[in-house]
């Protein structure tokens, strides 16, 4: 099974996962740049985060075989905060390097006046730079949020196939569905999703347009809930076939769709990226 | 390596189409330096990337390559043309980053540049401190620095022999440093990197130290003899 995780925190993982990962299938993964836990104070904080999402992760990643991309945004939350709001005059250089593929996470936490300017710039951010964009729907009031998120990327002139509208679960996919956005789905230990609730997700609704991620990261979370959910969907019937399509060829078409995915093969068996030095890996080979 | 040496190995490396859009990059940095900061991040897509010589590891990429041409071409020196490198640096990703450090034997900068080569020195990875550990820092770099980068090489898996330094640049002291991590790796029954032979042989005096000073923490492996003394 080969598994491009669309949307996966890695910076707050360890290298024990990249392992796991791997072994699971993980051959991809895009890394959206989001919030720390923590909230941050300055610009700063975001450039150096920015630059290990374009430097040292993708490193680390390709030590365990994983080719890593990233998306680039002012998040939701942090938005609300002036000593950050800032931040967005740097985007446009990040926008135009080599593993940004897409533009987020953007949209709403708490749909503040804040959060509403910050969205509608970083949606035209996508448009003038060609890329898809990431969007985040909130985990209170969800279903007001999609509503008015569905509204705002339509008034944006954005492609709705440009954009992939994320954390949906059974009660907001119906709204999303006709919008032609793609659907994203996080696979949670005991929230968001889980596997069970994502197969009947894709009885109901097939697999056209829809992106399944573990949104891994600091929080209680499992980068395998990927995997999970693909023998979930082969136990449940599901062909291999499309558990490839919803696991690999999707995001690929998703994020392809910006012109800069960087696969060389990494998702064909037998073809195994090499990956040279070994800092992370502290003197020894990792073998895949 | 001089850009003429560059320009013939892309020819054989980089598609007509690559090429067309390196020397069209070259010539609009030529007239306006400043373009030369949106043309940068896209060389990767543009020409290419892959290794330059795919039988040299950690060596030239066609996109270091090119884009070395391309600060080649920046019209500017001194201050101004310091400053311009020291931005494409911090604003870059991994990929030119490591394309201004190939790039600077190139560049009328003396030693100017050299707190980007110490940065690089800082990080962990291997693609920034091979591409720091250059001409440039070989003909630049403090022997304090130089000798702490060698070591950071070996610590990290990189071949010495990516290293145009060495042995040139190997001293008593770096000799020294090398005994003595080859004393850790053996008493701690690990692996003694082959490369660190040659550098050492040049010092016959510096011999690695047996471990047996701390003999609370021998373990079985410990009676093997170090690759010095076998």
């Amino acid at each position: 099974m080969r598994i491009f995780d669309p949307h996966i925190h890695m910076t707050s993982r360890t290298t024990d996962d990249y392992e796991a990962m791997h072994a699971a299938g993980v051959r991809a993964l895009v890394e959206p740049a989001f919030w720390l836990g923590q909230p941050r104070t300055s610009v700063g904080s975001f450039l150096d985060y920015f630059d290990s999402l374009i430097g040292w992760e993708p490193f680390r990643a390709a030590q365990f075989g994983i080719r890593h991309h990233c998306t680039v945004a002012l998040n939701p939350k942090e938005a609300n905060d002036p000593r950050c709001a800032e931040v967005l005059q740097h985007l446009p250089r990040y926008l135009l390097k080599d593993g940004v593929v897409a533009v987020g996470e953007i949209g709403y936490d708490s749909m503040t006046p804040e959060e509403d300017e910050a969205f509608a710039a970083q949606l035209q951010l996508a448009l003038t730079h060609d890329l898809p964009a990431l969007v985040h729907t909130p985990h209170r009031d969800k279903a007001a949020g999609v509503e008015r998120t569905l509204a705002v990327v339509k008034e944006s002139g954005l492609a709705p196939e440009r954009v992939v509208v994320d954390h949906l679960n059974e009660v907001t996919v119906r709204q999303v569905v006709d919008s032609g956005c793609w659907m994203g789905f996080s696979i949670y230990p005991d929230t968001k999703m889980d596997e069970r609730r994502m197969v009947a997700v894709l009885r109901e609704f097939g697999t056209e347009r829809i992106l399944v991620n573990s949104a891994a990261d600091w929080g209680r979370s499992d980068p395998l809930k990927t995997r999970r959910t693909g023998d979930a969907m082969l136990a449940a019937g599901f062909t291999p076939d499309d558990v490839d399509t919803v696991l690999w060829r999707n995001p690929v078409a998703f994020y392809g769709q910006s012109g800069k995915l960087e696969l060389d093969g990494s998702g064909t068996p037998g073809t195994d990226a090499t990956f040279e030095g070994n800092s992370v890996l502290r003197g020894v080979r990792a073998e895949v | 390596m001089t850009p003429d040496h560059l320009r013939t190995a892309l020819t054989e490396r980089m598609t007509e189409e690559g090429g067309r859009w390196l020397a069209g990059a070259c010539a609009s940095v030529a007239a306006e330096p400043e373009v030369v900061r949106g043309l940068f991040p896209l060389v990767g897509r543009r020409c290419g990337r892959g290794p330059l010589d795919p039988a040299v590891p950690h060596g030239w990429t066609v996109d270091d390559a090119a884009r070395a041409l391309l600060l080649t071409a920046v019209p500017l020196t001194g201050t101004p043309l310091l400053e311009e490198i020291g931005e494409l640096y911090r604003s870059g990703d991994a990929a030119e980053r490591r394309a201004v450090l190939r790039g600077l034997p190139l560049l009328p900068v003396g030693d100017g540049a050299l707190p980007l080569v110490r940065d690089a020195l800082r990080t962990n990875d291997t693609r920034l401190i091979a591409a720091a550990l250059g001409d440039y820092a070989t003909d630049h770099l403090d022997a304090e620095s130089y000798r702490q980068g060698v070591l950071k090489c070996v610590f990290t898996g990189i071949p010495l022999t990516a290293l145009p330094g060495l042995p040139g640049r190997a001293d008593i002291q770096l000799a020294r440093m090398m005994a003595g991590f080859a004393q850790e790796r053996t008493a701690a029954g690990r692996e003694v990197p082959t490369d660190i032979g040659p550098v050492l042989a040049l010092f016959p005096d510096v011999r690695v130290p047996r471990h047996r000073e701390r003999a609370d923490v021998r373990s079985a492996t410990t009676d093997r003899p170090s690759p010095r003394e076998a």
